[in-house]
Formats: structure tokens, sequence, C-alpha cells
């Protein structure tokens, strides 16, 4: 599934991010392949809000459906 | 060394050490400029870029203050700014947010690599003991190879250790592999700094060395992030996760059911302090009071010594539009003080954390004008001054949106001054002809910001922000950026200002101004149908626009009338000051077609509206 399908409160892992200038960019905001993510929050039709670590990052819809994660369920 | 484009800021230092600050955003990097350089501060706009840099000085030593980035290379016009004076640095000191290691680590990291000598600030060291965050410092400093200083900045600690600190600066351990494929490169780029960005593939480092840039940038960043990741397991322990009262905060203000009030409680306590308070109670001190009351009359009475009020030259010096009359009161009565509240409130918004979580709740909203949702600052900083809000369209990522935000708030956008005689207009004739005027002008910000979105080639650049934590503003910091900001501000825009307000002068004593009201009268009476007088508001609305909507009040209008002439007023071209500032930001061409559009759009607009109901 991609970023887009996660809900509120759940936890992910990312598995690809196709556009390299993304990957990079993703990179040093510290999100990489493999890493876990949590969904905080979530607009209608908009960014989503990601936490991991202490970190709190919006990434645009647009985005979200570009990055693919695999779901994990709602544990913490 | 050659150091491109950072020259001419970095020449003026020659001979003093460079000291860097360097750091994400809103770690603090600020303050500590603050506190080493005192109130020393030159602000220069970096050559062939909007971005600012803060150049002060602290003992012998020449300092300067970047702007915050995530890394070191050429991303936008912020980054290419800071990869340019971080390649001119003697020392880099990198301020880090204790809280947030896995991001800052990063860029450490980086200018590391690069072999700089730097010193490690580790700021907000108060907030992660409060959130129960332990750094390991002496170990951090140990893997990193360079001192690590904890520090809290706002709080006066560390700074001095920081600055101490500099002595014992010492290229840090980069990482073996980045490094010994950066020693290869030493043969054909003969810095270490512009040897590792060129492994990154940064083109125009690697231009400015004759050599191609190579594709390592991935490989190299996954090895900096893996060895991030296993720093901060090693130096950072975090308890589990429990909710704090911030972090909640942060979270009602992202979610549309309670960020829209919240969006609404702010913007209405922006409208209190500006529109209510500053544009009323102190402009009216300071404009009425103090300069048109005791000033004026004192300048006439000089001048009128040497020069009489009644000849070309006393009209241009201290007739109505007189550069020692009406532009010293605007600038001093009337600017300033706006200009004030407004770093006020901006510095407020930005040093809690709030603007990033609006321009993500607004995201959407924005994506459909052909921007994203950092566009939104400028928007609504425009509803206060439409100067101010055309200056903020720099921290937009690319020309387009940069273009598109300008063109909207030049068109659609009504200053408060105007605002003001709008809504007492509005008021007065009734609830059904303020939603026709707000209906029109919503239009009108829709069929703008669509038709641009289309016409203009690219498409709007997709969010990726970072969140900061919220927190609670430090006064001395607000306090420093407004002074800088408005002082700097104030510097820029005088020379406009006088430039504009001499023209009308000049069109006023050679009776072009008189001419142009009598040639715009016909397109008043019959394509708007309003009273011949209305065109008088329009000129004057040009050098300033609440006098052009003042004028009106003087009219007998009919409540259509009303609603036309106030749709016309609006969409009308903003006045003199910011029109300088527009052709300043945007240059000759776009300026004009900006300001020509926008004079399409009021009398189309407004004559429609007329035909339609009048």
């Amino acid at each position: 599934m991609c970023l887009s399908d996660m809900r509120r409160g759940e936890w992910a892992r990312v598995t690809a991010i196709p556009d390299a200038d993304l990957r990079v960019q993703l990179l040093r905001f510290g999100i990489a392949d493999g890493c876990r993510v949590c969904c905080q929050a979530k607009l209608p039709f908009g960014p989503l809000v990601l936490r991991y670590g202490g970190q709190e990052i919006a990434v645009g819809r647009q985005l979200a459906r570009a990055i693919q994660v695999e779901g994990e369920g709602s544990r913490a | 060394m050659n150091h491109g484009a950072c020259a001419p800021i970095l020449e003026e230092a020659a001979g003093r050490r460079k000291i860097v600050l360097v750091g994400n955003p809103n770690v603090g990097k600020s303050v500590f400029f603050g506190a080493w350089s005192g109130m020393y501060v030159e602000v220069s706009n970096f050559p062939g870029t909007t971005v600012e840099v803060h150049r002060g000085r602290v003992g012998e030593d020449a300092l300067f203050d970047t702007p915050g980035v995530y890394g070191v290379g050429s991303f936008n016009d912020e980054e290419r700014v800071a990869r340019d004076v971080i390649l001119g640095a003697d020392v880099v000191v990198n301020i880090v947010d204790a809280t947030h290691l896995e991001r800052d680590l990063f860029l450490t990291l980086q200018v590391i690599d690069m072999g700089l000598p730097t010193v490690v600030a580790l700021n907000f060291c108060d907030e992660a003991e409060a959130a129960g965050i332990v750094v390991d410092a002496a170990r951090l400093s140990e893997e990193l190879g360079v001192p690590v200083i904890p520090a809290a900045a706002v709080k006066g600690r560390g700074l001095r250790e920081a600055y101490e600190a500099l002595e014992r600066a010492v290229p840090g351990r980069a990482h073996p592999e980045v490094e010994a494929q950066v020693l290869r490169l030493l043969d054909r780029v003969d810095s270490r700094p512009e040897a590792l960005l060129v492994l990154e593939g940064d083109a125009v480092v690697a231009q400015r060395h004759g050599v191609a840039p190579l594709g390592e940038r991935e490989r190299v960043y996954l090895l900096r992030r893996q060895r991030v990741n296993d720093l901060v397991e090693r130096v950072v322990v975090r308890p589990e996760g429990s909710a704090r009262v911030r972090d909640v905060l942060g979270r009602l203000c992202l979610e549309p059911l309670t960020g829209v009030p919240i969006l609404f409680l702010v913007l209405w306590g922006c409208y209190e302090l500006i529109g209510v308070w500053i544009a009323g109670e102190v402009v009216g001190l300071t404009e009425e009071t103090l300069l048109q009351g005791y000033y004026e009359p004192w300048i006439r009475e000089v001048v009128g010594r040497w020069v009489p009020e009644a000849t070309v030259l006393g009209q241009i010096l201290v007739g109505e539009f007189g550069v020692l009359t009406m532009t010293v009161t605007y600038l001093l009565g009337l600017l300033l003080p706006l200009v004030m509240g407004f770093y006020t409130a901006l510095s407020l918004l930005e040093d809690s954390g709030y603007l990033p979580r609006l321009a993500t709740l607004l995201d959407r909203l924005m994506n459909s004008l052909g921007l994203n949702g950092r566009a939104v600052i400028p928007v609504i900083l425009g509803f206060g001054c439409v100067q101010l809000g055309t200056i903020t369209t720099r921290i937009l990522g690319s020309q387009r949106e940069r273009t598109i935000a300008t063109t909207i708030l030049n068109f659609v956008i009504p200053c408060s001054a105007q605002l003001g005689v709008i809504v007492g207009m509005l008021a007065a004739v009734g609830a059904r002809y303020t939603a026709v005027y707000a209906l029109v002008i919503f239009a009108c910000l829709v069929a703008v910001g669509t038709v641009l979105h289309r016409v203009i080639p690219g498409k709007s650049t997709p969010l990726l922000i970072d969140l900061p934590p919220m927190r609670w503003p430090r006064p001395g910091n607000v306090a420093r950026k407004i002074f800088v900001r408005t002082f700097f501000f104030m510097k820029e825009a005088y020379v406009w200002f006088v430039v504009g307000a001499l023209g009308v002068s000049l069109l006023q004593v050679s009776g072009g101004l008189g001419a142009w009201q009598r040639a715009l009268a016909p397109l008043t009476e019959g394509w708007l149908k309003l009273p011949r007088e209305a065109a008088t508001a329009f000129v004057m609305g040009m050098v300033r626009r609440d006098f052009g909507a003042a004028g009106l009040t003087d009219l007998s209008l009919s409540p259509w009338q009303t609603v036309v002439s106030l749709v016309t007023i609006t969409l009308f071209v903003p006045c003199i000051a910011s029109l300088m500032i527009l052709f300043k930001e945007r240059g000759v061409r776009e300026a004009a077609t900006i300001w020509l559009g926008a004079c399409a759009l009021a009398f189309g607009v407004g004559g429609l509206v007329a035909q339609a109901v009048l």
C-alpha cells in the first residue's frame, strides 16, 4: 500500500520511495527505506503528518501517494 | 580557494577569522548570533537571491548566521546561500536541537565530512530534560571527534562555553569510506569541503572546478543516515512516549475541526493587534497627532522661509504630496508602526511553531490555486499590508509560486487600512450587499489563482515540511527579530516610497493628476455607473489605498453603487509603496503585467457588476 492509505494512529514501514530527489530529501529528514513511521494526523484530501523518533513532518497528499509502505497495524 | 558567488559578502570580512553558524531551521541559531554579536548586525541580501545573511562581529572575528537548512547542497536558494557561506568558513558552529538529534545530526555529519573545524552546540537541553530525554554529550563528542557543548541558549546557558570552545574546534571524525573517496578527489578539486560536494553530485560546485559532478549523493546520504541512527542509538535515551500538552496543542492546530477555529482565533488576534490597535490608536497618535499635528506645520514653516509653498519647488517639498511632508509622515507615522506590528505578529507566529502547522492545514486549499500550504503566510500578511505580503513571498520554493502569490496579493487582497473603510461602508448597506461583495471578491481570487495555475508552466511543488515543536516565543528573541527586520525593511522601502511620492507630486504640479481624473470620468460614469467624482477616489487610491476607499465615503452612493465602487477599489492596483516593492521584487516586465492586469480586472469586474445590478 502507499503512505496515503495509512489511517491515523497506524504504524508502517517504508518500503519504496520512487523519486531520487525525494529519496534524498527524505533521507535528510530521517526517513529511508525500512524506517518505521506513525501516521499522526491525516487531513481530508490534504497532507499526512508522520511521526517517527521525536520528529513530525507533513507530507503533501501527492507525495504520500508515491511512497510505498508496509502496514503494521496500530500497535505502538 | 574559489568561493564563487559568496565572494562579495565574505570578502568584507577579509583578514578576520570567519565563524559560521549552521543548523536546521528553528534550532536557535539567531539566539547565539544575537548573544555573540550584540547589536552589531548587518543584513545583506545574498547576491543573486533574496535570501538574507546576517553578519556581525565577535571580538576580532566575523560572525555569519546562515539560513536554516537540513543539509548542504543546492535544493533551494537557502541551501545555495548557506553552502557558499559554509565553504568560506574558518570555524563552523553547528547548532543542534537536543530533542531532534535524528534529524539534526545529518547536517552535523555532513559538515564533519567536509573536514571543517567544528564545534557542536547541543541546544534546548532544558527542553530535552523536561521531556525526559537524556543525551550523553561526552559520548557524542567522542564519537564525532569535535567539542559538544550542552546549551539552553534562550536561558543564556552554554553561550559562553560554546564561544570558548571555538579555540578547541577541530575537524571531526569523517565517515571513513566517504573520506577515502573525498581524498581521492583532491587532485582535481583543491579544497576538501568542495570535494565532498562534488562527490555528492553538486553541479554548481563541480562546475566551478571544471570537473563533472559524481553521482554518489544517495550512497553517501545513506551511509550518513545509518551513522546518525547508530549515533542516536548510542547517545540518546528517550522515554516511552507520553503525549505532552504542547504535542496535543500541535495536533489540535492541524485537525480541521479544531484547527480552523484556532486559525480564526489567531487571525482575530492579528486583526486586533494590527488592524485595531496599531492601525487605529498607535497610528492615530504617530501620524495625526505627532507628524501632521506638530512636524508638518513646523517643516512647512522652516521651508516656507526660503521657498514659498505655492511655487512648484515648494509643492514638491512641502505640498500635499511633498517629499518632506506626506512622504515623511507616511514613512514614520504610518508605515513604521504598521511594519513593526506585522513583524511582531509574524515573529510570534514563527517562534511558536504555528506557521508550519497552518501551512499543513491549508495545503489542500492552496493546491487548487497552484500553490502549496506555505503560500498562506504571505497571503495572510497581505491582508495587513500588501507590501509586506509581497516581500514574504520570498519564502516560497519556486519562481512560479512567487508569481502566483504576488499576483493574488496585488489583485484581490485588500490591505488593513482599506479593509477598515470597506467594512465600515458595507456595515452601513447591510448583509445582502456585503454577501455580494464578498462573493465577487472570492470568485476573483479563485479565478485568478486557477487561471495562473493553468497558464504558467510547471506545477506546484508538493508540501514536505518539518513541524517543529510548539514553543512559547521568547520575548528577547522576538524583540530582536522585530528590530532587525523593521530596520532593514524601512531601509529598503524608503527609497522606493520617496521616488513614488515624488512622481505623484510632479504629476500634480504639472496638472497631470487633474487630466487623468478627467480622462477616467467616462469610464466611471458610463461603465461603472458611478458619480463622476468617484474617479478621484481611484487616483487617490493609488497614492494610498485607504484614501481611495475613504474618498468614496464622501460621495452619496446607492447601496449597489457602494458594492460596485468597493469591488473596483479592492481589485484596483495597490498603493504606490506596494507597487514600488512589486517592481523591485518581480522585475519590470512581470510587475507591469500584474499592474495592468489588476487595472483591467478592477474596471472589468466592477463594470460587469454595475451592468448586472444597476
